[in-house]
């Protein structure tokens, strides 16, 4: 089945993807009295970074080749699924934000398997690094998902973001919405490599989780793997915005005009995160993340109970 | 209002949780005092709008006793002391973390199958106080020094009152000034404890009172 408001918010989604990180960069240059980088300038690197060669080590496999289209072909098909404030998505059917939660988990295995495959000792400690705080977000994510499809009784993305509406926030299950989304906050800012988990700006290899894994990749790789990592955060995105922004007016393009702003408000919020806190220590973020995980299981005995 | 409620019992928790996962003594005083002022807030929107003046100044006096003035006299006894800021657990943060979401299991188990048979209950009340109740043991147990062990007593007592609201709602001032002063000679009695153990050992470890021989 396909629905017109699918084919829009899909090309929204491409197209206003690498906008998220310009807005989170003006914030942080907001807040640290600077002018910051152009809007468009993510598109501008895109653009400069397909339009160069790329450079493979001769000690590297086609493992390291395949890691970043596989990342963004996951994206890309991750986001047909997921639907923005509501509207119907491309595809959907029962248990699909199964499918979601593990195309994440194969862009990561895909990206990690080529980080290993460079042999570079800072890239294995990137990815152990990756693999292991991912492995905490994941149940955080995957509870928090639960809970909504306990909340609204729908085992697919669109039917669960279409039921969770004022309503429903406004009824006996708010607080457990809200835990939800506080989880999903966690994991938003966990898995697309932000503060307090990780520091998208450092450059010393030591403390980088998912820079330091892609360090090796160039020219189209790199623009592939930078891409990826805006649908990434597009969809997780675009999961939360469903959750704290519940207009459903039926309308589509009030519909996807919330969501946006969702987005960018939420792009917002992050900004001001990583301009307020310091990264954790490493071995403060495991407990961190159990904490998400944590409010996630406890927003779903909540709904279940 | 159930819904203001439940946001509240909600909170009450995740400040159990916090008293939990804070590996700062400082930290733990202040989720204490929260969980007191929540505490406050339940007659309140569990009986709105009808409040009468005794709830109401029940409410405010169990407040200022819970929020402030405990507070207060734990700061006193810490700073006295001179004990460490970390709370140097016997069972790692974590563990504790993930211990408290089986307590919150068995809380919901155990107030599902507790015959409360109250109207206008909001179903929270019950399991979050049966949870309180069994993170202030976790702590009691789990913890090192003494300053901690009553914080964990007071997490308990908080508990006690929560749960005290599900039964006596009619007659709350008899039960929750009794609760009060409970608390209150507890933590005095306790400060004083601690005050005396430091001053005689130079530590207020339980582990090493243990060890101690005549």
């Amino acid at each position: 089945m396909v629905a017109p408001s699918g084919l829009i918010s899909l090309a929204l989604a491409l197209a206003l993807a690498p906008m998220m990180p310009s807005i989170i960069n003006r914030t942080k240059a907001l807040f640290a009295g600077r002018h910051g980088q152009p809007w468009l300038q993510p598109y501008r690197e895109l653009w400069k970074l397909l339009h160069k060669g790329a450079v493979y080590s001769h000690t590297t496999t086609p493992v390291f080749f395949t890691g970043p289209i596989v990342g963004c072909a996951a994206m890309l098909v991750g986001l047909l699924f997921v639907p923005l404030a509501g509207t119907h998505p491309l595809i959907s059917f029962p248990g699909d934000f199964l499918l979601v939660a593990y195309l994440l988990g194969l862009a990561r295995f895909f990206t990690v398997s080529a980080a290993l495959d460079t042999g570079s000792s800072f890239e294995g400690m990137g990815a152990s690094r990756e693999v292991f705080f991912s492995a905490l977000a994941e149940p955080a994510l995957l509870l928090a998902l639960a809970t909504l499809a306990a909340l609204s009784g729908q085992l697919s993305l669109a039917d669960i973001f279409a039921r969770i509406d004022a309503g429903v926030l406004a009824s006996g299950a708010g607080p457990a919405l809200l835990l939800a989304a506080a989880a999903m906050m966690v994991v938003f800012l966990a898995e697309n490599a932000r503060i307090p988990v990780d520091d998208p700006n450092t450059h010393l290899e030591l403390t980088m989780i998912h820079e330091v894994m892609v360090l090796d990749h160039s020219g189209p790789d790199l623009a592939a793997i930078q891409y990826a990592a805006c649908l990434k955060m597009w969809i997780l995105g675009s999961l939360l915005v469903s959750v704290l922004l519940p207009v459903r007016s039926g309308w589509l393009l009030a519909d996807l005009g919330a969501g946006i702003l969702g987005l960018g408000l939420l792009a917002v919020a992050t900004g001001v995160v990583e301009s307020v806190m310091a990264r954790l220590r490493l071995v403060r973020v495991p407990q961190f993340l159990i904490a998400a995980s944590i409010l996630s299981i406890v927003a779903l005995v909540l709904v279940v109970r | 209002m159930s819904n203001w409620l439940d946001a509240v019992l909600v909170l009450l928790m995740l400040t159990s949780l916090w008293l939990l996962g804070s590996s700062r003594l400082q930290a733990c005083i202040r989720a204490v005092a929260l969980q007191g002022a929540l505490l406050g807030l339940i007659p309140l929107l569990s009986k709105w709008p009808d409040i009468s003046l005794r709830l109401g100044a029940v409410a405010v006096v169990s407040m200022v006793i819970k929020a402030v003035v405990l507070p207060a006299l734990l700061r006193r006894a810490v700073r006295e002391v001179n004990v460490r800021n970390e709370v140097e657990p016997l069972v790692g943060f974590t563990t504790s973390l993930l211990l408290g979401i089986a307590l919150w299991g068995i809380a919901t188990h155990i107030a599902g199958r507790l015959p409360v048979d109250v109207p206008g209950l909001s179903p929270l009340l019950v399991p979050v106080a049966i949870f309180t109740v069994l993170c202030g043991f976790l702590l009691i147990v789990s913890r090192n020094t003494a300053v901690m062990q009553v914080i964990g007593y007071l997490g308990l007592e908080n508990g006690i009152y929560v749960f005290g609201w599900a039964f006596a709602i009619e007659e709350p001032l008899l039960v929750e000034m009794g609760v009060l002063l409970d608390v209150f000679v507890a933590v005095f009695v306790m400060g004083i404890t601690i005050h005396h153990l430091s001053r005689e050992f130079d530590s207020i470890e339980t582990d090493e009172l243990a060890s101690l021989k005549d």
